[in-house]
């Protein structure tokens, strides 16, 4: 099984090969350097391997919520590649890629994600460790000012740049229920990569005009009706 | 070559395929028009967001109608800019990828150069050198052009662009988005009673200056009746104005320059009143007209798959960089 992954949707940037269960990774904080970035990261990934893009098995990337620009970038390279070399694409969420490389570096098993989406809101899921150590949403994804945050009866860590942004709000919401929070954790593509795997396992690969982004925030602009009657 | 060109700067979703020996194989246009007119305008994030919904299915497409697989594509252009830097990622995202993985070149198109060239998809295309004036919504420029990439700027919009002022006015009139053809049509139901200014006419040089047309237009209405006949005898003498504008403007490029050849691209070209007055003109200057055929006076993948491919044909190409320009002045451009 390999897969290659990409993640471009908050100031990192990082593309990741998996390849019979083992990732390499390359990852860079280069804010507003995507598009120099990304491509030359893939093909120094495959070139390293000595993968041309028609030996892969599937695509995986990061599908949102995240800056829209930067899911965008996301989705334009990976359906390039997907059209280009004919391959099924794995959308992830980008909350569960930072859940999955929390949890693969940690022994906590529930992990509260926010991700600060400005406009006074954050983009949040809740995410359980499964019983093969993969992140797992409980209930629905998100956009939602931090004092009004929905979340199951668990307990666990706060996860996500929205816990530095927000801390007090999200502490207030939920108390007694936040061990501790990790503000710095960002999206890696090599959780990307893992979670995309285990999804193309289980069938959950689309075809490349199905791999879209999910911005999470749908209404972005009033219509000249709803400025008149507001 | 066969030439995929990709053109996603504003609200229209453009492919096309060219080949160099061969010409046009197929070209395809989605225009979100619909979607922003009930924003009275583009709206970025949303024409961003329609456009990445929309260009791989016509990739497909494009591919189909040509009757090719992508292992006969050669290179892939794309638009770089100018234009919304939302918009033109997606299609450079894709297209620079998609190349990638076609293991093919890649170039980064300017917008403008695709409709200064897009009269060469035609029947009869102009020798270089010409001049070409370049109206759309959001550029007006007059261009003298001695080959690809060789373009000396003669003169610029200082404020509004053509298109512009035609959809700003239109609001004024009460008309809706987009205001420029609406206008054109109200313009035919009216008579030009007023005299608006022709601006920066009375004194040489060859920049526009259309923002004052608002004013005179603001003001022009409120002096009037208000009535539908009032209206459109304000649209028609507002598009005269402009026609005559953007007529003696030309007229001054061709006799500074001493060329015979005026290339009228983007999408005011379009404009009945403006191109009747340039024919008018040119009658008059012994000179010769050349207009992209309609769908191409308005944003096109073709005008780019045919830009490209002069360029690729000369062994340009980019490197791996995903390539976006919002603003990019046509001058930087260099010859091949």
């Amino acid at each position: 099984m390999k897969l290659l992954a990409v993640e471009t949707s908050t100031e990192a940037c990082s593309a990741a090969l998996f390849i019979d269960g083992e990732v390499v990774e390359r990852f860079e904080l280069a804010p507003k350097e995507h598009t120099k970035l990304i491509l030359p990261m893939i093909d120094s990934l495959m070139a390293d391997a000595g993968l041309k893009p028609q030996q892969l098995d599937a695509l995986a990337f990061s599908r949102g919520p995240g800056s829209f620009t930067g899911v965008r970038i996301a989705t334009g390279v990976i359906q390039g590649i997907a059209l280009g070399a004919d391959l099924p694409v794995v959308p992830v969420s980008t909350l569960a890629a930072i859940a999955q490389d929390f949890f693969d570096h940690n022994d906590d098993n529930v992990a509260f994600v926010a991700m600060d989406a400005r406009m006074d809101e954050i983009f949040w899921g809740v995410y359980r460790r499964d019983a093969q150590g993969y992140a797992e949403l409980i209930g629905d994804e998100a956009v939602t000012p931090a004092d009004a945050v929905e979340f199951p009866d668990l307990t666990g860590v706060g996860i996500g740049s929205g816990w530095g942004v927000y801390s007090q709000e999200l502490t207030a919401r939920l108390p007694g229920r936040v061990s501790r929070y990790q503000a710095e954790l960002l999206p890696r593509a090599g959780a990307i990569a893992r979670l995309g795997a285990r999804g193309f396992e289980q069938g959950l690969a689309v075809v490349v005009e199905q791999a879209m982004p999910v911005y999470l925030r749908d209404k972005v602009a009033k219509t000249e009706l709803e400025r008149r009657n507001p | 070559m066969y030439v995929l060109g990709i053109e996603t700067s504003c609200d229209e979703t453009g492919v096309a395929i060219y080949h160099s020996e061969h010409g046009l194989c197929s070209h395809l246009l989605y225009s979100q028009v619909d979607m922003h007119s009930e924003y009275g305008g583009v709206v970025p994030e949303l024409a961003s967001r329609d456009h990445i919904r929309k260009l791989v299915p016509l990739i497909k497409q494009c591919l189909k109608e040509s009757g090719l697989t992508g292992s006969d594509i050669n290179g892939i252009a794309y638009t770089a800019g100018p234009g919304l830097m939302g918009a033109l990622l997606v299609g450079a995202a894709t297209a620079r990828s998609l190349a990638w993985a076609w293991q093919i070149p890649a170039l980064a198109v300017h917008h403008m150069e695709g409709h200064l060239l897009a009269p060469m998809l035609e029947e009869n295309p102009p020798e270089f050198p010409f001049v070409a004036l370049l109206i759309s919504g959001g550029h007006t420029l007059l261009v003298r052009v001695e080959g690809i990439g060789r373009y000396q700027l003669l003169g610029e919009s200082l404020d509004d662009a053509a298109g512009e002022a035609f959809d700003k006015t239109a609001k004024m009139l009460g008309l809706g988005y987009p205001g420029g053809p609406k206008l054109s049509a109200l313009a035919e139901q009216g008579k030009p009673q007023i005299k608006f200014p022709r601006p920066m006419t009375d004194r040489p040089g060859l920049d526009f200056s259309f923002s004052g047309l608002k004013t005179f237009t603001l003001n022009a209405v409120n002096a009037s009746g208000k009535t539908d006949q009032d209206k459109a005898d304000v649209a028609a003498a507002f598009q005269q104005a402009v026609a005559e504008t953007l007529s003696i403007k030309c007229k001054r490029a061709l006799q500074q320059t001493g060329l015979k050849r005026l290339v009228v691209a983007g999408g005011v070209s379009a404009n009945k009143q403006i191109r009747a007055s340039l024919t008018q003109m040119v009658a008059k200057e012994n000179a010769r007209l050349y207009f992209p055929r309609l769908q191409f006076c308005t944003d096109n993948g073709a005008m780019i798959a045919y830009a490209g491919c002069q360029r690729l044909m000369a062994g340009q190409q980019q490197g791996l960089e995903i390539y976006a320009r919002p603003r990019w002045p046509i001058s930087e451009l260099s010859g091949c």
